[in-house]
């Protein structure tokens, strides 16, 4: 009884789960990509999001089934220093965008769970903060590729 | 016979002085540079480290070639990478003048970064790029001498950190005199223009 019950229960758990995180149908996300690094290197992954809703809405992470880790970070480059620092979230305004571009807001992938190779596609499920998600595949490019598609 | 002489033997001194006084000029007339001309300002390219194939290398090995002296680290998945692939579309766009440069990039994190790591990372960016790493103490001094820091940030749960850096990149001709110095947001044209200076000055290759 209980071998069958179990796997019930965990199934009907987790459509509820799925129930509760919407979709963030008023966020569009184009120019997705990873600027992929030799080894099990950290990567940085770039978006640029736009909100067509009358909501602003915001960015807080992101899940993958390809790196073990996505973090929401900021580089900065004040007083001749360069500096990364974590972020809570990152706003995208109504009718608005938000771009996570080279040398400022970036996705960090760490411990890739299996090997990334340019060309590749990856697909990341973007986190908001209000518990919708969008899933958005992301080009893996070259450790030397310019950013130079916008 | 005498008195035809001595006008003669000073106007050859006369042209020497004049040739060496010319000479002098050249040398220290300052090249125009576009990025911030630090020639005479910081000191020449001096350093004892371990290239990525594991080999001790000093300043010296590197006289000959224009160097573009980069510090930062391979576990930055942000701003070292994009620098450096701007670096690499520099070395591109001087085509094979590009071989008259090497870019050094020298690791902040000499702990996670190792010979081997840094040969992969260098190379997936250009092949004239050189990872130069070592102990924690020769990597200081080369940091230090360049006026330039690094601060490593606290490890995070999974074990994990970041370094802070100076991200200036600093360009040296070939007698391994500091030049000029570039912020990793300066144009490319410019750094592909002072190249160019360099190239054509100081010791040939």
């Amino acid at each position: 009884m209980r071998a069958v019950h179990l796997p019930l229960l965990l199934a009907g758990l987790l459509l509820t789960g799925g129930a509760h995180a919407s979709v963030a149908e008023h966020v569009h996300a184009s120019h997705a990509w990873i600027r992929v690094l030799p080894g099990n290197l950290p990567a940085g992954a770039y978006v640029t999001l736009s909100n067509d809703g009358d909501k602003a809405i915001a960015l807080s992470g992101a899940n993958s089934t390809t790196y073990s880790e996505v973090m929401l970070h900021q580089s900065s480059s004040e007083g001749g220093m360069s500096r990364m620092a974590m972020v809570d979230s990152l706003s995208v305004p109504a009718h608005g965008s938000a771009v996570l571009a080279p040398a400022g807001y970036h996705l960090m992938l760490t411990k890739p769970m299996r090997p990334v190779k340019p060309g590749d596609s990856v697909r990341l499920i973007l986190r908001f903060t209000d518990g919708s998600t969008l899933a958005t595949d992301f080009l893996a490019r070259p450790a030397n590729a310019v950013d130079d598609s916008h | 016979m005498k008195p035809h002489h001595l006008p003669r033997i000073a106007l050859l001194l006369l042209l020497l002085a004049a040739g060496l006084l010319l000479g002098g000029c050249q040398r220290s007339e300052p090249l125009p540079l576009l990025l911030t001309n630090v020639s005479g300002h910081m000191p020449d390219l001096d350093f004892k480290l371990i290239d990525d194939h594991g080999k001790t290398v000093t300043g010296a090995d590197y006289r000959g070639k224009v160097v573009l002296l980069y510090f930062g680290y391979t576990h930055c998945p942000d701003v070292c990478p994009l620098t450096l692939a701007h670096l690499h579309v520099v070395m591109q766009r001087l085509g094979p003048l590009a071989d008259g440069a090497r870019i050094l990039f020298v690791s902040v994190d000499p702990t996670r970064d190792t010979p081997d790591v840094m040969h992969a990372y260098v190379n997936a960016f250009d092949p004239r790029a050189v990872g130069l790493t070592g102990s924690p103490r020769m990597v200081e001094a080369l940091v230090k001498r360049y006026r330039s820091s690094f601060t490593r940030e606290p490890t995070s749960t999974d074990g994990n950190y970041e370094v802070s850096h100076g991200s200036a990149i600093y360009l040296f001709d070939r007698d391994g005199r500091a030049r000029a110095l570039a912020t990793p947001a300066a144009s490319q044209d410019d750094i592909v223009h002072d190249l160019h200076l360099l190239l054509d000055t100081g010791a040939a290759p």
